[in-house]
């Protein structure tokens, strides 16, 4: 293998789990040390950086992070890292202060963004910093788009959403409520004034139908996300007892969950498939089962029972799974059921639709009517339109759209400067020594056994009385300190200077996962054979050191285990192993290459 | 040393070997050594010696006299018996629980110092007993603990930290051993793990006394340059002469060498030594001739390492001695001490 170029930032940040798993790709190992040391603004001020929306995606991230955490490889259980983040958003002090400054003086560009979801609000927060104007168009009667209308009350409460809202429109956005927009020709047209750029963030936001025999024969059978939001805005405030959900990804899990709030007692979701192929998050499965909402797996709806004109029960088919040719799932009805009900709420999906846009506009559509868009610079076909968030490619969840709102940034600030979408900043790194004395290390090194900490809930009949009780509870002062020291610091890298290397085998006899193997140099997949430990883990990169000094072998470093404890470098006698953090610089709008973001966010971190 | 303790946590995948363990369970506490030192890859080798070979650690007794090598035996097996004994005297100490038990497995831990100083005599008469026992020295040419001055065993020219040069002759202790007549002599290196492996579990399984004499850089007193003795000297001088192999016996030999390239020995228990030369004219079982080929290359300034000399004729302490076969403690306390009248009878059977 050739020598690892630990130099480019990406070798290390990937070495970084969950900042690699984040699509913001946001520095959590230092934030939780911050959280760790009581800093919650700095920390808070960290998160903001690059997710925008700490309290928010603290209580409603789908956590990517989580699942990439080196802790699930080594006792299986992720360090909490999103439930972290909301302590650092819940106890932070007053952070206005250290917010982005906006220029009085602007550069006379002006944007048009539709929809004021995640993906828009970000967009506004990283141009009007720059001098932009930014008008967002909204047609609801309140900002926040589905992260408002679609995510209940009792998982993000009104007043952690609005302001952290109110931080972007309080930098001057030109906010248009109850102003849908109808046609883009006329927007493009500059009948909604005129605009430098135009980006579409307006979601995914039709729910999918599920045609079968009766469904328009009853009012009681409705799309899930609909009703969600009709339940926010309170249009709708209650349901009958007997509900069927239809569909197990997390919109199901909302949808069960609140109407166990407004009115129902026996609340089933149907899942056509089996548990380990469900879609929503197992946490938030769980969530629901302690709500004593039943789920039912294998079920696939075949129509629904209309007596009388009134809905009174659906059929089922009872299907088994089974892998036929080519490894694809089949099934196999086993049996059919009839689950007798009062109200079925539709949560099997959701897609973009864009009746608004002419289809003459120079924006292309694909078969499946979806927008073409490039999957770097967020421009459809038509040279100014950006798109993002779910409305680029269909649903995902906010910290996908908060990320696709940056590089449309970028993208936005490159195309009104005339200059070519695709010169994009590049990613930078600082790398430094994090040694304060023989043994002492900057960061808390001792691999701490602990389990994961439960999050603790509201009292089952407490939080049922109102659709406004916020159920988690967030981690008290002694589950946070327990639940940060369960960090691994993998930003903290073992970072090796060959030419030092004496070759006397004493970080490899001290490594307590044999990550380290001195050897010769081969090809990666007959090397991985001959280390220390298997090296099964094929995601995972293995380091190569230039030849040693002293017998031209090399160092190999398998990252899938590391635990950052840094006895490697504590037990080199010539500090070849050293233990030095590195810090992802991230390319936002109007950087310059490895500048830092121009908040004061960074001078109080000192990083 | 550490402030931490080396964590717990494994890698999940870790082999394990028939007794179900890993190798982390054949460790012990965190070395408080140098860092760097050559004496943490032997103890780390004497971990996976003993892994490799299924002993249960509560069945090997640990032995140490005094010096950086005496600490060593704190850093592996932390469920085996141990003696921290007084400066060289180790050999005796090994000696007697030898005597009084034959049925555990014994490993010495010593130094230049302690070995070729202040124990010489102890050592030289622990081989000439025949102790069922594996003596590891770890050899770095100095006296670490205080502050690095010349050992016995340093070289004529080899400097000091400061640049002085050692003038008095070496004592070595292959030859030594093999002027003694001992019946398994080795010599490796810390830094060469797949040597000494092997050759630490061949003294392991040699029955009576077996000698293995570790060439253990002192990372901090003699790895500069002008050091003979340090990580760079040795291996730019060292020259593998016998490369050893222990098979189970057990385990079917599946290698195989053209006749005259190896040399079968088998041991007590049925295993087979296999010895590989590396070298024309070196035969690691003739003594005489091993004896006058490392002391001819030793002048040149060659390090031979590897299965130096193997005897397996000659009869180990509790053969001479006619000792009972179980261990002291399993002989029923009225044979083991019969009362005045037997001792009356035996003085008798004196006049």
């Amino acid at each position: 293998m050739k020598p690892t170029d630990v130099t480019d930032p990406q070798y290390y940040h990937k070495v970084v789990d969950c900042q690699w798993g984040c699509p913001a790709h946001t520095n959590v190992p230092e934030y939780i040390r911050l959280i760790a040391q009581g800093r919650y603004t700095e920390a808070y001020l960290l998160n903001r950086e690059s997710n925008v929306f700490p309290g928010i995606l603290g209580r409603t991230c789908d956590r990517p992070c989580e699942p990439a955490c080196r802790r699930t490889r080594l006792d299986g259980e992720a360090v909490a890292i999103c439930r972290l983040k909301r302590v650092a958003a819940d106890l932070r002090d007053d952070v206005s202060e250290y917010l982005p400054r906006v220029p009085a003086v602007k550069n006379g560009k002006r944007i048009a963004c539709v929809g004021s979801g995640p993906a828009s609000l970000t967009v506004a927060n990283d141009l009007i910093p720059l001098g932009y104007e930014v008008t967002i168009f909204e047609k609801q009667d309140r900002p926040g788009g589905l992260m408002w209308s679609n995510i209940p009350q009792f998982r993000l409460p009104p007043e952690v959403l609005n302001e952290e809202i109110d931080y972007i429109l309080d930098m001057g956005v030109d906010l248009r409520l109850d102003t849908p927009v109808e046609s883009m020709r006329r927007l493009l047209a500059g009948e909604m004034g005129e605009w430098d750029a135009i980006f579409v963030g307006s979601g995914a936001p039709r729910g999918k139908n599920l045609e079968i025999e009766g469904r328009y024969d009853s009012d009681r059978i409705h799309i899930g996300i609909d009703w969600l939001e009709s339940v926010a805005f309170e249009h709708i405030d209650r349901i009958e007892p007997r509900v069927l959900v239809i569909g197990v990804g997390n919109t199901a899990m909302d949808c069960c969950r609140t109407a166990m709030r407004i009115g129902g007692r026996d609340v089933k979701v149907m899942a056509r498939k089996s548990r380990e192929y469900f879609k929503a998050s197992p946490w938030e499965l769980e969530d629901a089962e302690e709500e004593l909402v039943e789920i039912v797996e294998n079920h696939s709806p075949s129509r629904f029972v209309i007596e009388d004109g009134e809905l009174v029960a659906m059929d089922f088919d009872i299907v088994d799974w089974y892998e036929g040719e080519g490894g694809r799932l089949r099934s196999q009805v086993m049996d059919t059921v009839r689950i007798p009900c009062d109200a079925v709420i539709l949560a099997i999906g959701q897609e973009t639709a864009f009746p608004w846009i002419e289809r003459d506009l120079g924006i292309e559509f694909n078969e499946w009517d979806e927008p073409t868009v490039d999957r770097t610079t967020f421009q459809s076909t038509r040279e100014g339109v950006f798109f993002g968030g779910d409305a680029a490619w269909g649903p995902e969840n906010i910290i996908w759209a908060v990320e696709h709102g940056h590089q449309a940034a970028i993208s936005i600030h490159n195309y009104c400067r005339g200059l070519p979408l695709d010169d994009r900043p590049p990613y930078g790194m600082n790398l430094v020594s994090q040694k304060m004395g023989l043994h002492e290390w900057s960061y808390s090194n001792d691999y701490d056994e602990a389990e994961r900490q439960k999050m603790r809930h509201v009292h089952l009949r407490e939080r049922m009385q109102t659709l406004a009780v916020e159920v988690e509870e967030g981690f008290d002062f002694e589950q946070t300190l327990q639940e940060a020291e369960r960090c691994l610091n993998c930003d903290v890298q073992t970072h090796f200077t060959t030419n030092l290397c004496i070759e006397c085998d004493a970080c490899i006899d001290i490594c307590p996962l044999n990550c380290l193997t001195i050897t010769a140099n081969g090809e990666e997949p007959e090397l991985r054979t001959r280390l220390s430990a298997p090296a099964l883990n094929l995601e995972q990169d293995l380091y190569v050191s230039e030849a040693l000094p002293q017998t031209a072998r090399v160092m190999v470093k398998d990252e899938d285990l590391c635990i950052h404890c840094g006895l490697c470098a504590e037990r080199c006698p010539t500090a070849a192993w050293d233990m030095r953090k590195s810090d992802l610089l991230i390319p936002y709008a109007g950087l310059e290459a490895g500048e830092k973001r121009p908040t004061r966010a960074r001078d109080l971190v000192g990083v | 040393m550490s402030w931490i303790a080396k964590p717990r946590v494994a890698h999940p995948g870790l082999p394990r070997n028939e007794l179900g363990l890993t190798q982390r369970d054949y460790e012990g506490r965190m070395s408080t050594l140098c860092a760097g030192c050559g004496h943490d890859s032997v103890t780390a080798a004497l971990i996976e010696a003993f892994y490799g070979l299924n002993y249960p650690p509560h069945r090997i007794v640990k032995l140490s006299g005094i010096g950086c090598s005496g600490k060593t035996p704190t850093y592996f097996l932390n469920q085996a018996h141990g003696f921290n004994g007084v400066h060289g005297r180790m050999p005796a100490v090994a000696t007697g629980a030898a005597g009084a038990n034959r049925t555990l497995t014994y490993v010495g831990i010593s130094g230049d110092g302690d070995s070729l100083s202040i124990g010489l005599g102890q050592l030289a008469h622990a081989i000439r007993r025949n102790v069922d026992l594996l003596y590891v020295i770890e050899n770095n040419g100095v006296y670490g603990l205080t502050k690095g001055q010349f050992s016995a065993s340093a070289d004529v020219g080899s400097t000091a930290k400061k640049g002085a040069a050692n003038m008095q002759p070496p004592i070595d202790p292959v030859l030594l051993g093999l002027s003694l007549g001992v019946g398994f002599v080795a010599r490796s290196f810390s830094g060469d793990k797949e040597q000494l492996v092997p050759l630490l579990q061949a003294g392991l399984r040699h029955r009576g006394f077996a000698l293995v004499d570790v060439i253990s850089p002192c990372v901090t007193f003699n790895d500069h340059e002008g050091s003979t003795k340090s990580y760079r000297y040795t291996r730019e001088h060292l020259t593998e002469v016998a490369d050893a192999d222990f098979v189970e016996p057990k385990r079917e030999i599946a290698v195989s060498y053209a006749p005259g390239e190896s040399i079968d020995v088998e041991m007590h228990d049925g295993g087979i030594l296999r010895l590989r030369k590396l070298a024309e004219g070196f035969d690691p079982t003739d003594r005489d001739r091993a004896y006058a080929h490392i002391s001819e290359r030793l002048h040149r300034g060659e390090v031979l390492t590897g299965l130096l000399h193997v005897d397996k004729g000659l009869r180990e302490m509790h053969d001479v001695a006619g000792t009972v076969d179980v261990p002291l403690v399993e002989v029923p306390h009225g044979d083991l001490c019969p009362g005045s009248a037997a001792l009356d009878a035996l003085q008798e059977s004196f006049r």
